[in-house]
Order: C-alpha cells, then structure tokens, then sequence
C-alpha cells in the first residue's frame, strides 16, 4: 500500500481494518526501541531541547515558530531545519520516525499521525525550573542521547547553584512585578516567576496571592511599588491589551536602571536556556542595588 | 426644572467623589483626596492623579455625551427609540477606532484615534438618517439601525481577526461592550476637544428642537433653518460619540434610559431635556463604572453589560408602548 493510499485510508477512517497496530512502544510511550534517524518536532519548546541535544542529521524538520523571532531564541540554528506548520500531511509526508509535540500541539494531528504509525513522543511544557531537568532527560531519551543529557543536566544544575550562591539572602532581595497585557502577574510557582526569583527578586505576584499567576489591577501595582518591573515583548500592531504596559503609570515605576529588562525568548521555554535569563537579571539587579542602595 | 438641575449637579458631584475614593488599593477616602491634591511622594498620589482621576474625568465626559446624543436624537426625530448605540452609531465609531489603531493611523498622527472614530460616527448617523427619514418612523429606524450595528460589528470583528497581534481578537469584547478600565491621561487629552466641541454644538440645538415640536412647517415659520438644524445634529453626535467609543468603546442604552427617566421632569421639552440628559447620563456612567469596580474587580465587567442589563428591559418596555401607538 503506497503512503498516499495509506494517508487516504487514514482520513476515512479505515486505517484500523487494513493495518495492525505497531507496539513497539516501551514504558515510556513515544521513546522508539531504536535511535531515530528521521526526527520531525512540531512544538516550539520542543524544537529548542531537540536541537540542542540531537546528534547530526538526526533531526529533519522544526515548527516554522522557531524561524521567528518573534518567540524563538534559536532562529539561526533553526533555520538549517526544513520548517513545518504542524499539518499531519505535511508531516506524514516527511516520513519520520519520531513526532515530537507538546501537549498543546493539536490532538486531532496526533491522533492521525498514530493511526499512520508515526510514533508520537508528548512533552509537557516545564511548569517551573525543576521540571527543566526532567524535559532534558526525556528528550535525551526518546532521541538515545542519555549522555548528552546527563551532560546538560550536570551543567545546568552546576550554572543554577551558582546563580542561587550570588542571589542575596531573604529580607535584602530587591521586589519585581511580572506585568504582561491585561495586567497578568505571574507568581513564584510560575517558570516566568522562578526566573525572576532564581535572579535575586521577590515577587510582587506572591504578596497579594498570585503564586500560579493572576490579573494584578493597576491600582494595586502602583500601590505595591515594586523595584522593578518587567514587561514583556509587545507584538506587532497595536492592541488595547497591552496598552496597560504603557500606561503612564508602569512607565513610572519602570524610571530607574531595571527599565531595559523584558522577559524575551529566553523566557519562552523551559530549556536550559533560562539561565540566559536569569544571569541577565542578576546583572542587571547588582548594577541598581550597587548604585542605588 | 432648576431643582432637577440642582438635584442631578449634586447627584454628579457625589458619584465623581465615590468614583474617586472607590478602587482595588481601597485606601481611606480621605487619604485618597488629599494624595489627589497634594503630592506627598507616595504611590498612593500615582494611583489616584494616573489612574482613578482620568477613569473619573472619562465616566464624566463619556455619561455626559451619551445622554445629550440620546436626547438630541430623540428630539429630532422626535421618537424615544433613538439612542446613538442602538442605531450603530457607537458601533460605526468602534469601527472607524478599530481601522485607525490596526493601520498604524492612530500611532502616527495623535489625533487620528478619535478623528477616524468621528469618521466612522458621521458614517453611522448619515446612513442610518438617511434610511430612516426625516420623521424616523420607529420600525425603519429600527431596522436602519440593526443593519449599521451589525454591519460595523461584523467589519470591526473581522479586522480584529486579520491583525497580527494575538490579543486583538479578543478585543472584540471591548469595542462592543465597553470598559474605563487602565485608560489614562492620555486619552482624556485624546477624548475631551471632540467631546467638547460636540457638546457645544449639541447644546445650540435647544431652541430648535423645542420649535420642532410644533412640526416641520411651524418650525421653519418660526425662523429655524432645519438644513443647518441637521447638520448641527449630525456632527455634534458624531463628535461627542465618535471621541468616547475611541477611547472607551460602544456603551449602549445610556442616551435611552437617561431621556426617558428625565423626561417627565422637564415637562416633556426636548430643548430642556438636553442639559438635564447630560447630567444624568454622567450620573448614570460613574454609577456603572463604580459598580463594575466593586462587584468583579480584578475582572474588569464590561460597562456595556451594566448599562444594558439597566436598558434592555426598560427599551422592551419602550417598543411594547410605541406598538399600541402603531395598531
């Protein structure tokens, strides 16, 4: 049966009667028995762990996100990949050998591209800095790179006690708010919230309840007057939701050395890349509290 | 009518206090005044001159325009059904806004948010004036103004999908809705010329309106130039609406409620109604814009749902009466 018959069959619904299902799968579903060769990833985060730890030629194809700028902090790098738009035929068509998603890549997509025996590996976006290490050594595991994700491991363990050695002690940590459009705050049970925390900062967020993160109102911003505040990326054209971050109120509280900071693609995922971010910000507060304070 | 007009100044006076002092940073009023007036270097100052003042000014303007526009077009087409938001002359206005900030013109020229909002306004009034008829029977204004709304609805939601920001879509709420929520001062500089220059220009209607009372022939025979009274109409309504959905949204039914309520008080003269509309619709705004504030704060309640829930059934009312005219 040719691939495209194969393709047809699926979309009707048929796959089922003509073709056994494949159960190679191990404990873990989606880690293939043997090393892939032919590795298509659809998810921006996911493409950041592959190509970072794929051996060469491994990996064929990225979402067409990490040839953005925009969110991606891997453009060059990912611009040596084929993109993709996260289409099962488009997919199917690159005969891989393993599909790399996240959880909030389209279920429908995945679900065809099981039917069509793709395997489909699912990775959780990381919730908080912690779950960086396991992301690491899944994605180590489904390409059978266990050693260089030991290796990322040991190193990003090794670069984030480092950072936590520099960060002042509880009582002398300078305040930050996490302000995003529509007035979002995330708190210290966020990754945006660990990164600002991990660089030296308490968060606004946590004092007023927002752990997971939450609509934080102007008033109570202003009210809270924090250190400093980081705003995100605004997108292209404008919208009214993230009008409030030039609000002349945050623009005020924005006035000192901290202004420069906005959360950009480094933020984005959770990847050893964070560390980028954090060491940013550390630098960025010893450069106000050594003038300021 | 001096005692209305005392009643409803001091109505306003109290609601502007209450829109100051109510917020989520719920400091003592009395702080909260005294940080307005003198700055005493603390955030509690930020919060009151940057935030809760421009939302107080807004409510102010925008109350003030929305009742004066009702009771204009009310007495011109002599008909309790208009109201500039139910005949899509806000949703035109939100659609002239919407077109200016996804082109880049409001970006480029300080003026263009609210002068492309008057565009679209002027757009609004002329067709739906036009589809209606000079006497602006009730069913044909109606229709006219079912048809703008849901036109200029339909374009302002479709440019809002096009744009390549992902939070525009879910602004579609807020042309159609409404909110004061995080405006600041630079939007009352942006609303307040227009809206006073509409204001003023509405304000000169009073003569004319009363003589059209008597119909189109005793007016004319009274000296009133109905060409000049129509246009003096058209681009007052234009301005004070065009300049408060630029920056504020579509907020419907309040130049419906707030006629109707007075209209008894003045003894039924549309040239009074004017000014006591204008009190009251500010009146009627600050209220709403207190009330979202302390009913959902963090989740910013759209103004449009308040004054509709207030509306809507008192505009159901309004229909059922004009049906018995009709039959």
């Amino acid at each position: 049966m040719s691939r495209f018959d194969r393709l047809c069959c699926a979309v009707a619904g048929c796959l089922a009667t003509v073709s056994p299902a494949v159960g190679q799968v191990a404990a873990d579903p989606g880690v293939p028995a043997a090393p892939p060769e032919r590795v298509v990833s659809m998810n921006l985060c996911t493409d950041q762990l592959a190509m970072m730890m794929a051996d060469d030629g491994q990996l064929h194809s990225v979402s067409y996100l990490s040839q953005q700028a925009r969110g991606s902090a891997l453009v060059e790098q990912a611009r040596q990949y084929v993109p993709n738009r996260g289409l099962a035929e488009e997919i199917y068509l690159m005969d891989p050998d393993l599909v790399i998603a996240g959880s909030f890549s389209d279920r429908t997509t995945l679900d065809m591209l099981r039917r069509l025996d793709v395997p489909v590996a699912v990775f959780e976006p990381a919730g908080n800095l912690s779950d960086i290490r396991d992301r690491v050594r899944r994605m180590g595991a489904v390409l059978h790179r266990e050693e260089a994700a030991a290796r990322m491991v040991a190193r990003f363990e090794a670069r984030l006690a480092d950072l936590a050695a520099q960060a002042p002690p509880a009582g002398d940590r300078p305040r930050a708010a996490l302000y995003s459009a529509n007035g979002w705050s995330s708190g210290g049970k966020t990754l945006p919230g660990q990164i600002v925390t991990a660089a030296g900062f308490d968060l606004v967020a946590d004092d007023f309840g927002l752990a997971w993160g939450g609509f934080l109102p102007l008033e109570l911003l202003a009210m809270s007057d924090p250190d400093a505040v980081i705003t995100g990326q605004p997108y292209p054209a404008d919208s009214r939701a993230e009008e409030i971050l030039d609000h002349p109120v945050v623009a005020h509280l924005k006035r000192d050395s901290m202004r420069g900071i906005v959360s950009d693609q480094d933020w984005s995922c959770g990847t050893p890349l964070v560390l980028d971010a954090i060491e940013r910000l550390a630098q960025a507060r010893r450069m106000a509290t050594g003038a300021g304070r | 009518m001096i005692r209305l007009m005392l009643v409803l100044s001091a109505l306003v006076l109290a609601l502007t206090g209450a829109a100051l002092v109510i917020g989520p940073a719920n400091a003592p009023y009395w702080d909260s005044l005294s940080a307005l007036v003198v700055d005493d270097g603390t955030p509690l100052t930020l919060v009151m001159r940057e935030i809760r003042l421009p939302r107080a000014i807004l409510a102010l303007a925008i109350g003030a325009s929305l009742g004066m526009a009702g009771a204009a077009m009310q007495g011109y087409l002599r008909n309790p059904l208009a109201d500039p938001g139910l005949i899509g002359v806000s949703a035109s206005a939100a659609l002239g806004a919407v077109l200016a900030i996804q082109t880049g013109l409001a970006a480029a020229f300080a003026f263009g948010l609210p002068l492309a909002a008057l565009a679209g306004a002027v757009l609004g009034v002329l067709l739906v004036l036009a589809l209606a008829g000079p006497r602006g029977a009730s069913i044909t204004l109606i229709l006219a103004g079912i048809v703008v709304s849901s036109l200029a609805g339909a374009l302002t939601s479709l440019v809002l999908n096009l744009s390549p920001n992902p939070f525009a879509a879910s602004e579609i709420v807020f042309w159609m809705m409404g909110s004061l929520a995080d405006r600041s001062m630079d939007h009352v500089w942006l609303a307040l010329p227009l809206i006073g220059l509409g204001l003023v220009l509405l304000a000169t209607l009073t003569r004319g309106l009363e003589a059209l009372t008597l119909g189109e022939d005793a007016a004319q025979a009274l000296g009133i130039n109905l060409t000049r009274l129509r246009l003096t109409l058209v681009g007052g309504t234009a301005a004070v609406v065009g300049a408060s959905t630029a920056v504020a949204g579509t907020i419907g039914f309040v130049g419906l409620v707030v006629p109707h309520l007075l209209r008894p008080f003045v003894g039924a003269r549309p040239g009074a109604l004017l000014g006591a509309s204008a009190l009251g619709g500010a009146a009627m705004l600050l209220a709403a814009d207190i009330l979202v504030r302390v009913v959902l704060p963090t989740k910013d309640l759209k103004l449009g749902v308040v004054t509709a829930l207030v509306g809507a059934p008192l505009f159901l009312h309004l229909i059922y009466k004009t049906r018995r005219q009709l039959a």
